[in-house]
């Protein structure tokens, strides 16, 4: 007798936690041939409160954390990817890749977060400066992390758009809401598995699958989410999110990069979300400029 | 030896008998204008609707010029030409030519700085030892470091290549009037850019001087327009179909009406806004200098000043003794005629603003709060505050929360690092903050943890043309100034 497959129930991630959406709704993406790929969270704008929260929690640790711990903790990120490439795979050709694209993109998703998982502890040093103020002062500017940023998720890839816009955003300190694609979810619920045995603390990246009409204004509108980036390809979800920005003058990033491209990786994913600081304190000139030494 | 007789010599006495004589700066080399017109594609215009408004010297009420009143149909006439210019000539030019425009510009400005310095003054209300000290020499030294920038933008942002925006709508406030054309028009320009810029309605005097010597300089026609009006004059730029990039410094509700109406239609935005900036002092601070500090954060320009230090935390176990120094230093403050160069404290730059801090100061003492204000005398006409200090204040009391843009300190305590953080960060804002101490590793920790753009420790309202300065939170975001600054009027060429 043929064995029962054992499926599995796709929940979202919050705060370290895999909870079924408190609204008790879900919805079914289907595949090519319009076979149901599973029963996903229709996530609501109460889960998205949550999850904020959750970020917000998560954000002092985490931002407060070394780089060099950082940097080593987002490369685990990659090690337990590898570790998962079949199921990704699997999830992927069952999505619609073929078996050779669904490989060649778990491939670049975890060489691309080594890639930033490297930048945690350089970026701040390619980017800050050492102001010469005219005035006996040392002055200093670096990047700090905005805060709690809110991420949609490209609509057009399940993992390696996923995996792009949350990497350079976490690897600069902040922590992060993210929605997933709408009809391709189910890699953006097993990269939270990945994320969930990797030394992330909860509540640094938390993921919501549903619509993106239902959320985009949430993301704009909530006072406690400092930037949004947009990468979900509707210029009309930019513009909401854009004016809805104004209630605290979110900053809002919209890309339109087709991240399946290996060279679409740079430290500046990083700085779109970083703050820059400057630091001034006086100079006390007790030898003076003649000092030989 | 004959025992020395001591006599008790009085305390201090700052209740009088300290005045200076007075020593006012001469304004006989200044010839205003009685109008001025607008300033695009190169010639002075009058505006289309043949509007004027005028505009006076808050220190004497008195009108000192007329000014052009720019309409949509100015502003549109501004961006063509700036369009044009953009096109025909600047981005033709080599970075090297450009630069030496700016620096140009620089040099005939210092070369201007007193006549700019007093009608800054004369405009504005602000003391000409600031006008003359701070404003016109950073305003000059700005267009200088900019200028430099202009053939060295592919070393700014490292594997990138970065090119110009096109053209850059600017409006600016009123406390800096010179100073915030230059931040704004000097990296526009270094970047590539042409400009339309706005200056505010109670102080576009030296904007028009600044034209002038633009115009002087030889600059193509087209690259700097200056459209003066009011705020529907602003409204036209932030609104004109060509205008790729919009700079704001001002008000956090103004910017929030420009950051919607920007909303979808591709313009680059950068928006430095409001602040409510905490001034920490800590017990084992140098307690004279950080009264001087706190007086210098609140009180420099009127606290006309965005990242004012308006919100004062004292450690409880000096409080009494820094709160009674404040005090003693507020009554030496003097009050009163911006050219005198004795003056501390000059005019409020406009009826409106002198109510606005009125209206705060009523607020603050139905709150409860105790208030200290100087004992001065003000001169009896012009629009004059004294400066004043609120002691017991709340956390969540109106005038520790929103920003007054006047003479006011907020005074409250604190006993430990955690407390002041969290009580420091509670604000919408985040643009400064000051940290007073001895102790190095608390310098280090504070400014790491407040969350603001610009962190002074044991000095505060110090800028610099190298040093970048902007906003977290809804103090605005982009910075100005500095290799930073840069950016702001730059993209990525993909």
């Amino acid at each position: 007798m043929e064995r029962l497959e054992i499926l599995k129930t796709y929940k979202i991630y919050i705060g370290g936690q895999f909870p079924r959406t408190e609204s008790g709704r879900y919805y079914t993406p289907f595949d090519k041939k319009g076979q149901p790929l599973a029963n996903v969270c229709l996530s609501s704008r109460k889960d998205l409160r949550n999850a904020v929260v959750a970020a917000r929690k998560a954000f002092g640790s985490w931002s407060e954390r070394s780089a060099f711990n950082r940097s080593q903790i987002c490369y685990r990120i990659a090690e337990m990817l590898e570790g998962r490439r079949d199921q990704f795979i699997a999830e992927l050709v069952k999505q619609g890749s073929t078996t050779t694209k669904a490989a060649q993109e778990v491939n670049l998703a975890i060489d691309r977060i080594v890639y930033y998982a490297g930048w945690c502890d350089k970026f701040t040093q390619v980017f800050s400066a050492v102001n010469p103020v005219a005035s006996s002062h040392f002055n200093f500017s670096t990047y700090e992390p905005t805060g709690v940023v809110g991420i949609l998720a490209p609509q057009d890839s399940s993992l390696i758009g996923l995996v792009s816009v949350i990497m350079p955003v976490i690897a600069g300190g902040n922590t992060c809401v993210v929605l997933a694609s709408e009809q391709l979810p189910l890699c953006a619920v097993t990269f939270a598995e990945v994320l969930n045995s990797s030394d992330l603390p909860g509540g640094v990246v938390n993921i919501l699958t549903g619509k993106e009409t239902e959320l985009v204004d949430q993301f704009g509108s909530h006072m406690d989410i400092n930037a949004v980036i947009y990468a979900g390809g509707n210029t009309d979800h930019a513009t909401a999110l854009e004016a809805g920005a104004v209630v605290n003058v979110k900053r809002i990033v919209v890309y339109t990069h087709n991240f399946a491209d290996a060279t679409q990786e740079n430290p500046y994913f990083i700085t779109d979300v970083q703050e820059l600081k400057t630091t001034w304190h006086p100079i006390e000139h007790v030898g003076g400029a003649t000092s030989s030494y | 030896m004959a025992k020395n007789k001591h006599k008790e010599t009085p305390a201090f006495d700052f209740s009088g008998g300290w005045d200076y004589s007075p020593s006012p700066e001469s304004t006989s080399h200044v010839q205003l204008k009685k109008r001025y017109d607008l300033y695009i594609d190169g010639k002075f215009v009058a505006p289309t609707s043949g509007k004027y408004f005028e505009t006076t010297n808050p220190a004497t009420e008195k009108v000192i010029a007329e000014v052009a009143y720019g309409s949509e149909a100015d502003v549109d006439k501004a961006v063509k030409a700036a369009r044009k210019a953009y096109e025909t000539v600047w981005s033709k030019l080599s970075a090297k030519e450009r630069g030496k425009y700016i620096y140009r510009i620089a040099r005939m400005m210092q070369e201007k700085a007193r006549e700019l310095a007093v009608v800054e003054t004369l405009d504005a209300g602000k003391t000409i030892r600031e006008s003359r000290d701070v404003d016109v020499p950073l305003a000059c030294n700005h267009f200088f470091y900019y200028a430099g920038w202009a053939d060295k933008l592919d070393y700014a942002f490292p594997n990138r290549k970065m090119t110009s925006l096109g053209v850059a709508g600017q409006i600016i406030p009123w406390n800096f009037p010179l100073l915030m054309a230059a931040w704004k028009i000097a990296p526009a320009l270094a970047a590539g850019n042409t400009v339309v810029l706005k200056p505010a309605e109670t102080t576009p005097l030296t904007a028009m001087l600044l034209a002038e010597i633009i115009h002087e300089s030889g600059l193509p026609a087209g690259v700097v327009n200056i459209v003066t009006g009011y705020g529907d004059t602003g409204a036209a730029i932030v609104n004109h179909p060509d205008v790729n990039k919009i700079a704001f410094t001002g008000s956090t509700n103004v910017g929030k009406l420009i950051q919607k109406a920007v909303a979808g239609t591709g313009k680059k935005l950068t928006l430095e806004l409001g602040g409510k900036s905490a001034n920490i002092i800590f017990d084992d601070a140098p307690i004279d200098q950080a009264v001087e500090g706190i007086v210098n954060g609140i009180f420099f320009n009127q606290g006309h000043v965005c990242c004012a230090g308006s919100r004062l935390f004292v450690q409880e176990s000096v409080a009494d003794q820094v709160i009674q120094k404040l005090k003693d230093r507020l009554e030496t403050l003097y009050v009163g005629d911006p050219l005198d160069k004795n003056t501390d404290i000059g005019a409020i730059n406009s009826k409106n603003q002198l109510t606005t801090i009125r209206k705060y100061i009523e607020i603050g003492k139905q709150e409860g709060a105790t208030i200290f204000e100087s004992s001065c005398a003000l001169p009896k006409k012009g629009y004059f505050c004294k400066p004043t200090l609120f002691i017991d204040v709340a956390q969540s009391s109106r005038i520790a929360q929103e920003e007054i843009f006047g003479p006011v300190l907020t005074i409250q305590t604190f006993r430990t690092i955690d407390e002041v953080i969290q009580k420091a960060n509670n604000t919408p804002y985040g643009l400064a903050a000051g940290v007073w101490t001895d102790k190095g590793s608390r310098i280090f920790n504070l400014t790491t943890k407040l969350r603001a753009g610009v962190v002074w420790a044991n000095t505060y309202n110090k800028f610099d043309p190298t040093s970048p300065f902007g906003g977290y939170k809804e103090s605005g975001f982009g910075r100005e100034g500095g290799l930073h600054g840069l950016g702001a009027y730059l993209k990525v060429d993909n």
